[in-house]
């Protein structure tokens, strides 16, 4: 114990997101409060059908908002496009194919580099989480890793594994790795010492420890990790594909750029963010159901 | 300092019974975070008869929670025995039951699920293991709330599941350590009287480790008094009441007079400050 208590001092708290600089909220299990904006709203005493008009409310006038400063300010849709014009090139896109094809080539290279990345994570952050010695090894390796910018080895990968998609998979997955190392690694340790003596004095053995204890212990954490992941995983893939690329949204965004096609630009910027909130919230879905015995979970990953 | 095995216990008819445990000249020592000593325990000896109800008492610091860590094979001593069954004990033991002042239940398993634990990772038959689970909940009052999970029950019913969940094994030792501190005072009582009922139904030899007086003198056939810096016993009371014992003793002489005695002795030792 005494082992494992004073490697723990090796971990920054709370455990830092990824490249970004993302800080994750370390899970509290006595918090009992829920999304505070909806507490704020229910604050006010607005009924469920109240606050969609509200939330529908403000979406509306703000995009009328936008739509008036464009057009009375005469911005140039080269440089600022109105909501029209990106609704429009949006349909265009969805109608020609042409975001779908690329689409899936970006859905592919995130979910494989999640995938793979997330795997690493686990795997590795069991390791380190069970012995101190693999930390003080690892861990530093670990850092400096993660203290590059993964911007400037997307080259470097694009050098070694081509313009497909492997070489986006690989920096995807390079960049999952390190929330869900570090929160696994955390949540191992997170069981109460008195939970563990109470194993122990029942003669059960370690791997007994791990499997009913530590793993069970850690999830809250492990999904807080997934979480940031699986949204620094689109990030991720579109950084490989800015790099170089043949094909996928990223490539389409620097094509578009190129033929100045702003509102082309933004649908695409519409499409990604629908795909990161997509992804999140079927984390979310997950998270929820595997850890049933806590409500606070879905507190944890906010910041992301 | 008493050697408790010659000092036959007088309120319970088991003098003839076997030791359940001892221990014999015990030490603990432990290295504090400036490089110095700290001494836990000094010179730790008694003996606890089969079927014997002990309850040790001391203000924090006094090495009564060190003492029950390696009676549970938590921990190790310095020098010194400790005696379980006639055999040293040298890690934890299928024979002793645990229970904490917090009951550390595994919030994904169902009351039923936590007190099968120990059975699971002893690897006892399941059939009887769950048929013991069962009985032990009923002794424990919850067994209408077997397939309940933990954040369902109050803090005295999942310190009842902590209580059956040690008693699953049949142990021949049941440990505790504070168990009942962290509950408010009616739960306490009513825990106390449940645990003497559980005490009396099993037969069980019970260390309980407490910083009440009241609760040491109302449980105990024994009160072992310990004082801190260095940790060690001071006093060893033989508690001659009822067996059966009830609410309104605590309001007799008798028991007052045991309770301010050890309250003096733990004066008189330096103990509370």
């Amino acid at each position: 114990m005494a082992a494992i208590d004073a490697s723990t001092h090796m971990l920054p708290r709370p455990v830092p997101g990824a490249a970004d600089g993302t800080a994750q909220h370390p899970p509290s299990p006595d918090a009992a409060s829920g999304a505070p904006v909806q507490d704020a709203l229910e604050g006010v005493g607005l009924t469920a059908a109240r606050k969609r008009a509200l939330v529908l409310g403000v979406f509306v006038a703000v995009m009328l908002l936008w739509h008036l400063l464009v057009t009375s300010l005469d911005v140039s849709p080269l440089i600022f496009p109105g909501p029209v014009s990106v609704v429009q090139a949006l349909y265009t896109g969805l109608a020609s194919g042409e975001i779908f094809t690329h689409g899936i080539v970006t859905l592919s290279e995130i979910l494989a580099g999640f995938a793979i990345g997330a795997l690493l994570g686990l795997m590795l952050g069991a390791a380190i989480g069970q012995s101190a010695l693999l930390e003080a090894v690892l861990y530093p390796y670990v850092v400096a890793f993660q203290t590059m910018p993964k911007v400037a080895i997307a080259p470097l990968f694009v050098l070694w594994f081509g313009f497909g998609m492997a070489s986006k998979i690989v920096i995807t997955a390079a960049i999952v790795f390190f929330p869900v190392l570090a929160n696994t690694i955390v949540g191992l340790r997170s069981a109460p010492r008195d939970q563990i003596d109470l194993m122990t004095a029942f003669t059960a053995s370690q791997w007994h420890i791990f499997r009913m204890v530590r793993v069970p212990h850690a999830l809250p954490y492990v999904f807080v990790g997934l979480d940031v992941g699986i949204v620094l995983a689109v990030i991720g893939a579109i950084v490989g594909e800015f790099v170089g690329a043949q094909a996928g949204l990223g490539y389409l965004i620097m094509q578009r750029n190129f033929s100045m096609d702003a509102a082309g630009m933004f649908a695409i910027l519409i499409v990604l963010s629908v795909i990161g909130l997509v992804l999140h919230a079927a984390m979310r879905f997950v998270a929820r159901r595997t850890i049933f015995w806590t409500d606070t979970h879905s507190d944890l990953s906010r910041g992301s | 300092m008493q050697a408790l095995a010659e000092r036959p216990p007088t309120t319970t008819d088991n003098t003839q019974a076997p030791v359940a445990f001892a221990f014999e000249h015990l030490h603990k020592t432990f290295r504090s975070k400036d490089g110095g000593t700290v001494t836990a325990l000094h010179d730790v000896g008694f003996a606890v008869r089969k079927g014997e109800f002990v309850t040790v008492v001391g203000p924090s610091g006094c090495g009564k929670s060190t003492l029950l860590r390696i009676l549970a094979g938590l921990e190790r001593a310095s020098s010194g025995r400790v005696l379980l069954g006639g055999r040293a004990v040298s890690g934890p033991t299928r024979d002793v039951g645990v229970v904490f002042q917090s009951p550390v239940l595994l919030p994904w398993r169902t009351v039923l699920q936590n007190v099968l634990v120990p059975a699971q990772v002893q690897g006892r038959e399941p059939a009887t293991s769950l048929a013991r689970a069962n009985h032990y909940l009923q002794l424990v009052g919850l067994e209408n709330f077997a397939t309940k999970y933990p954040n369902e029950l109050s803090g005295g019913m999942q310190q009842r599941v902590g209580i059956a969940r040690a008693l699953v094994n049949d142990p021949l030792l049941l440990l505790m350590d504070e168990p009942f501190g962290a509950l408010d005072a009616m739960t306490r009582e009513n825990m106390n009287l449940e645990l003497l009922k559980i005490r009396e139904r099993t037969g069980a030899t019970i260390m309980l480790v407490t910083h009440s007086i009241p609760e040491a003198v109302f449980l105990g056939d024994r009160v072992v008094v310990m004082s801190p810096r260095p940790g060690r016993v001071t006093q060893v009371v033989d508690v001659d009441l009822p067996v059966q014992r009830t609410l309104e003793l605590i309001n007799t002489d008798r028991f007052g007079a045991y309770v301010s005695s050890i309250r003096a002795n733990l004066n008189a030792s330096g103990g509370l400050d």
